[in-house]
């Protein structure tokens, strides 16, 4: 390989995944680890039983529900909304059918699928990883070349192992420096998508990168990752480094002993080189980053927790007041006024983007001795299985229940109107999520994006309200 | 897939930026196991009031845009979700051109996988279509992928480029798995390859 242009991570990755370039220079690109859960699959299916086809690879393609799962004891008595009991009951038809590993509802592992693919170890660096979803840009945060795909791609996969793509442009955003106490990951990818906007980072991948993406922890890069769709990139990345591999060396069903040693040998080539080409570059200090919130109805309508809500009379154009005054009617909110002042209904602590380990314990450590404002719902949702079990190992369901908050089965719960945990026409949420579309929590619902610790504070307090002034009493 | 060749039609003016595909269709439609049925909840949220009535100020419920097959917006139409129910419910309704200054990676992708073409024009051209398409029903829309134009009511024609392998797909409403299972061999041996060199990829 000596002579040949430095490339980047994404470079990389690209590269060892091509099967064939056609013509036109789209490339066929093969796929190591196929996600699947139960909403953007059945159709899925469907195509290929009416051609006659199969799935090539289901040992790469591993099937689980969460969408619309009860965070309730129906999990356990069976799904009441017979719409999706039915949408559950033709994937686990389908897996059946098609040969495909499947994580049962009532199994420990189960949990949202963006959670469990690092977690269990089958998410990993130098892969490439496609889901029917989104945000499968969380993968990223493994070193790997993760994106959604939609439902006719879905079915390309299953049948052929590969998609045909073309490839993206490279990003990079660099965040250096020293993050303040009270900010996390959640904050930082928050500031980015309001520094790029929800269109900066179109047709291309990012690749996070500085000393204060380094010195995130797997979870952190997970939540930072997630959001890179939010900033319209087609993938988010962090290259692997020894935090990665530790990582996946304690997972369940990674590759151990000397599989693992040759994996990490492998991965460890995989960083940009020096000198590799990004046509976007963006730069970001940590120091200046504090506790987020939006205050809009797209992400990039985000401010400090310090500020205001911005008048309309101040933007820069008409079409640009119009959209501000529409999401400040959407969202019940007045000009100017003080963003820590805005009183919330609800609090929902889950989601892909913030319902690990470390989420549940930044939750925690906030709302330890302290209560729930009254009148104010609080949800917790751990996303998996196995990080329930984790936190109720460590006391902290204990903690948030003393404290006032609901202590929820595994599901993608309030993130998005589909399953029973949904807003009511005009309730408030500070939300964990990753979406504050109008409508994304239930219809006429609305959404503030936070951290797990600014969502804890806004618990507690009632109303937004500045982490930073409810520091943990003592460590959990 | 139904082939996209030559159409011509009413216009829908949605002069708004980030129409997100939880606007297209909001998540608590997306339980049917089927491909079509959504288009009677496309912009739900938007098009009935809380009781179930239609909105009246709704573009997609006046006359004669109830018969739209195009659908005119601005900047990063179809950002949000990977749902590619947001083309089948825009499909399901009738509509099947969309015409934005750019558009979200996804939703541009799973459009022309369901026949429903993007087009991607200058915000300037946008304005002007938009203008247009609010003059009445007969103020007709020509979306011609064959030759690569829009035609404006008054004869003007607009170039555009879509990508030459997506463009002969669309054309001959072509499926692309059918495409690449042509190359298996080639898949076969990469698949081999890497079982050689990255034995940890195979469980
Ligand atoms: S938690 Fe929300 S964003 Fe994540 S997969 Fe579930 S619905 Fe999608």
């Amino acid at each position: 390989m000596s002579g040949q242009k430095p490339r980047t991570l994404f470079d990389k990755i690209w590269d060892a995944h091509v099967v064939e370039t056609l013509p036109d220079g789209t490339a066929l690109l093969y796929i190591d680890l196929h996600l699947t859960h139960e909403v953007t699959t059945p159709q899925a299916y469907a195509g290929l039983r009416a051609a006659g086809r199969g799935v090539r690879r289901p040992d790469l393609t591993l099937a689980v529900v969460d969408h619309n799962i009860a965070t309730d004891a129906s999990r356990y008595t069976g799904i009441v909304d017979p719409e999706s009991r039915l949408q559950v009951e033709t994937l686990e038809k389908n897996v059946v059918e098609f040969g495909v590993p499947y994580i049962p509802l009532l199994s420990e592992r189960q949990g949202i699928v963006h959670v469990i693919g690092p977690e269990l170890g089958r998410s990993l660096p130098g892969m490439t990883i496609v889901c029917g979803d989104s945000h499968t840009a969380t993968h990223g945060a493994m070193g790997a070349l993760a994106f959604g795909i939609g439902t006719s791609e879905v079915e390309h996969v299953l049948a052929t192992q590969t998609l045909l793509q073309k490839p993206a442009k490279n990003m990079r955003v660099w965040v250096e420096g020293t993050l303040p106490v009270g900010c996390s990951a959640k904050d930082i990818t928050l500031a980015i998508i309001g520094k790029i906007g929800t269109a900066g980072g179109t047709g291309h991948v990012i690749e996070y990168a500085g000393d204060a993406i380094r010195g995130l922890d797997m979870a952190g890069r997970m939540t930072l990752c997630n959001m890179a769709i939010e900033g319209g990139a087609r993938a988010g990345m962090v290259a692997p480094d020894e935090k990665t591999f530790e990582y996946v060396a304690n997972t369940p069903d990674g590759p151990k002993g000397a599989a693992l040693d040759a994996a990490i040998a492998y991965w460890k080539t995989l960083p940009s080189d020096e000198g590799a080409h990004f046509d976007k570059e963006v730069r970001l200090r940590a120091e200046e980053i504090a506790p987020q919130v939006t205050w809009g109805t797209s992400p990039e309508d985000v401010l400090p927790i310090t500020a205001s809500v911005p008048d309309p009379a101040e933007a820069p154009n008409e079409v640009r007041r119009a959209q501000m005054q529409r999401m400040l009617d959407y969202m019940g909110l007045e000009a100017g006024q003080k963003l820590q002042d805005v009183k919330v209904d609800v609090v929902f602590i889950g989601s892909c983007t913030n319902s690990r380990i470390e989420d549940m314990r930044a939750a925690a450590a906030i709302a330890k001795g302290r209560q729930v404002a009254p009148g104010v719902r609080a949800l917790v949702v751990p996303g998996s299985g196995l990080v329930k079990k984790q936190a109720e190992a460590e006391g902290l369901d204990v903690v948030l229940r003393e404290a006032g908050f609901e202590w929820r089965e595994p599901s993608c719960s309030m993130c998005l109107g589909m399953n029973p945990d949904k807003l009511t026409p005009g309730q408030r949420c500070a939300s964990t999520s990753n979406r504050n579309f109008e409508g994304r929590q239930g219809p006429g619902g609305r959404t503030h994006l936070v951290s797990p610790a600014m969502a804890a504070a806004a618990a507690l307090a009632g109303h937004l309200a500045d982490v930073r002034e409810y520091q943990p009493k003592e460590s959990v | 897939m139904q082939a996209f060749t030559v159409l011509t039609g009413i216009a829908a003016p949605m002069p708004q930026a980030n129409i997100d595909t939880d606007k297209i269709i909001p998540a608590r439609f997306l339980k049917s196991i089927e491909r079509s049925g959504f288009g009677k909840n496309l912009f739900a949220n938007y098009r009935y009031m809380p009781d179930g009535s239609e909105n009246p100020d709704f573009v997609l419920n006046q006359e004669p845009y109830r018969k739209a097959e195009v659908l005119i917006a601005f900047e990063n139409f179809g950002c949000g979700s990977s749902r590619e129910h947001a083309p089948w419910a825009l499909l399901d309704f009738g509509i099947r051109c969309v015409i934005a200054p750019d558009f979200a990676d996804i939703f541009h992708n799973n459009s022309f996988k369901n026949g429903v073409l993007p087009v991607k024009l200058p915000r300037a051209v946008c304005e002007q279509l938009m203008e247009d398409s609010r003059m009445g029903e007969n103020a007709r829309i020509t979306v011609d992928l064959e030759r690569e134009v829009v035609v404006r009511p008054n004869g003007e024609e607009i170039p555009f480029k879509i990508d030459p392998l997506r463009r002969h797909l669309m054309l001959n409403g072509l499926d692309d798995i059918g495409q690449t299972m042509q190359h298996v061999s080639a898949i076969d041996s990469y698949e081999a390859k890497q079982r050689a060199a990255q034995p940890w990829l195979n469980r």
